[in-house]
């Protein structure tokens, strides 16, 4: 066990060897697969980053309960103690119709014409911040629906018409994404099945030999797969430094817009589990399209 | 070591190479495998290595039935037998040490014990100063000498060569054929398929004759034409 294991370690250092004797060549394809993989990477960091902010925007939204005009202040405390302790909601604050009132005069300046009113027009609101755990426009809408069926409420209002659409198409895209990304890491396997495939008939004549002195299928394998393997990971970790420079790029931008809107929104990058996530796909890419790509050749390869 | 029963082949599109072959080499003989050009040594010596498979015969190897042998078995079934090239075969971006080396690496021989093994078939055959050549700097016979040492590095009870001295003169010829002797002299089966027909008559060994695919001679030197 120790020893096979020796052995996969010598072909690994070996391969790493060889990458590195024809450094134009191997640069090239990490290259091409590392703005294939920059592509869906790029894509993908940008929808979570959207998604990001209209979640932070989401939990902005506040729900106005408008309350029917009959209702006095104690049964608003208590409809207001009701909701806080059986629903998810954050806080809920009360606002008498007196209070409305006094904050319309402040606000709209019609101060004086308002003193002539002979009642005061306004309902009591209970306004409902929803607790943070309440993260989707479909859960928002539930505790609406719930907050509705209260006997004292008039009318409950969420304005989430905007968000809704955004996360709809956040949905089209993210899906866009995935399919792009299938696509790409196809082109990711041919890309290396071709690299690998030149590589094997550069070295048909070592491969003859090998079969002749009794090399099994999965020793004339090994450097190759090794290869596709460390082309998929190096073509990987190049895409992440690719879209971290075009983050790093875009960070001024952002910031002063996001500053703009009194918000401390940053983009973000990958993060250590995005980054090894990315690094495993290529490896497993390129070990995949190595391997079709031997597996294919090798069979015509028979010495004569 | 090696017997062969009304073995055929006939390869597609009609050529009939071998037409009812058989012969029989004992453990430890030392025969040659004559006959011209197109005569079916090298499919015979190919149907030994399973590179091609019989299409009617049964054919017994190293007391392995051939047609029992499965493709994914063949790899081990061949590090029983060396085998030597009229070309050497020899990898030309390593040096002598390394192509000598590579029976015992693919066979997974661990490192300490495949420096002194190779080594040993260096010796054997007078190249022990140049392991660190690459194979453009030899000569012909020292690169056909790598080549022999390549294949007795692991010790194969079988050694085939297929017109192991073609490429090279009399002086050279006479050498490499008296390494085989050698080895043959140690307990090594060997098949040597050559059209020279003076190593054949300096050495006096079993002779089988081929002729159009059919086998004309099995016997001693005097017998053939």
């Amino acid at each position: 066990m120790i020893s096979y294991l020796l052995r996969h370690l010598q072909v690994f250092f070996y391969t790493l060897g060889q990458l590195a004797r024809a450094p134009i060549a191997s640069l090239m394809t990490i290259a091409v697969i590392a703005i294939t993989l920059a592509l869906p990477t790029g894509l993908y960091l940008l929808i979570e980053n959207v998604q990001r902010m209209s979640t932070a925007l989401d939990g902005g939204a506040k729900i106005s309960l408008f309350l029917k005009a009959d209702i006095d202040d104690t049964a608003a405390a208590q409809l207001s103690k009701r909701i806080r302790q059986a629903l998810e909601v954050a806080t809920v604050e009360y606002i008498s119709p007196k209070q409305a009132l006094a904050e319309f005069k402040r606000l709209s300046g019609f101060g004086e014409t308002l003193d002539t009113l002979t009642h005061n027009p306004l309902p009591p609101v209970l306004i409902v911040q929803p607790s943070a755990t309440l993260d989707t426009p479909q859960k928002l809408d539930d505790l609406v629906k719930r907050l509705r069926t209260n006997v004292e409420v008039d009318l409950a209002q969420l304005d989430l018409q905007w968000v809704k659409r955004l996360h709809g198409l956040l949905q089209i895209a993210r899906r866009g994404v995935w399919l792009l990304s299938v696509s790409l890491a196809l082109a990711v396997v041919l890309i290396i099945g071709n690299t690998i495939r030149l590589a094997v008939l550069s070295r048909r004549e070592e491969i003859e030999v090998i079969k002749l002195v009794g090399g099994t299928n999965a020793f004339i394998r090994r450097p190759f797969l090794y290869t596709g393997l460390l082309q998929g990971a190096a073509g990987a970790l190049a895409a992440w430094a690719l879209v971290s420079l075009c983050l790093s790029l875009l960070a001024g931008p952002i910031g002063a817009v996001a500053d703009l809107y009194a918000s401390n929104f940053r983009a973000e990058g990958l993060g250590s589990y995005g980054i090894a996530i990315l690094v495993g796909v290529g490896a497993v890419l390129g070990w995949l399209g190595s391997r079709i790509a031997v597996g294919r050749h090798l069979g015509s390869l028979e010495p004569r | 070591m090696i017997q062969f029963n009304n073995v055929s082949k006939r390869y597609p599109g009609g050529l009939d190479a071998l037409k009812n072959v058989s012969f029989e080499l004992a453990p430890a003989e030392m025969a040659f495998l004559t006959g011209h050009s197109g005569a079916g040594k090298s499919t015979l010596l190919k149907l030994i290595t399973l590179i091609e498979r019989p299409t009617r015969g049964q054919a017994i190897v190293n007391n392995q039935n051939l047609s029992r042998v499965t493709r994914r078995r063949i790899p081990y079934f061949r590090r029983d037998i060396g085998i030597v090239f009229q070309d050497y075969k020899l990898l030309h971006d390593r040096t002598a040490y390394d192509n000598v080396a590579l029976p015992l690496v693919v066979a997974g021989v661990r490192d300490k014990d495949i420096g002194r093994r190779v080594r040993a078939a260096l010796d054997k055959v007078g190249l022990l100063k140049k392991e660190r050549a690459y194979p453009i700097m030899l000569s012909g016979g020292e690169q056909q000498r790598v080549g022999i040492a390549r294949a007795v590095v692991n010790k194969p009870p079988i050694l085939l060569a297929d017109e192991p001295t073609g490429n090279l003169d009399q002086a050279l010829s006479d050498e490499i054929m008296d390494l085989f002797h050698d080895f043959n002299q140690v307990g090594v089966t060997v098949l040597i398929a050559t059209h020279d027909h003076r190593q054949v008559q300096r050495l006096g060994k079993h002779v089988l004759e081929l002729k159009h695919g059919e086998m004309i001679n099995d016997g001693s030197p005097r017998s053939i034409s």
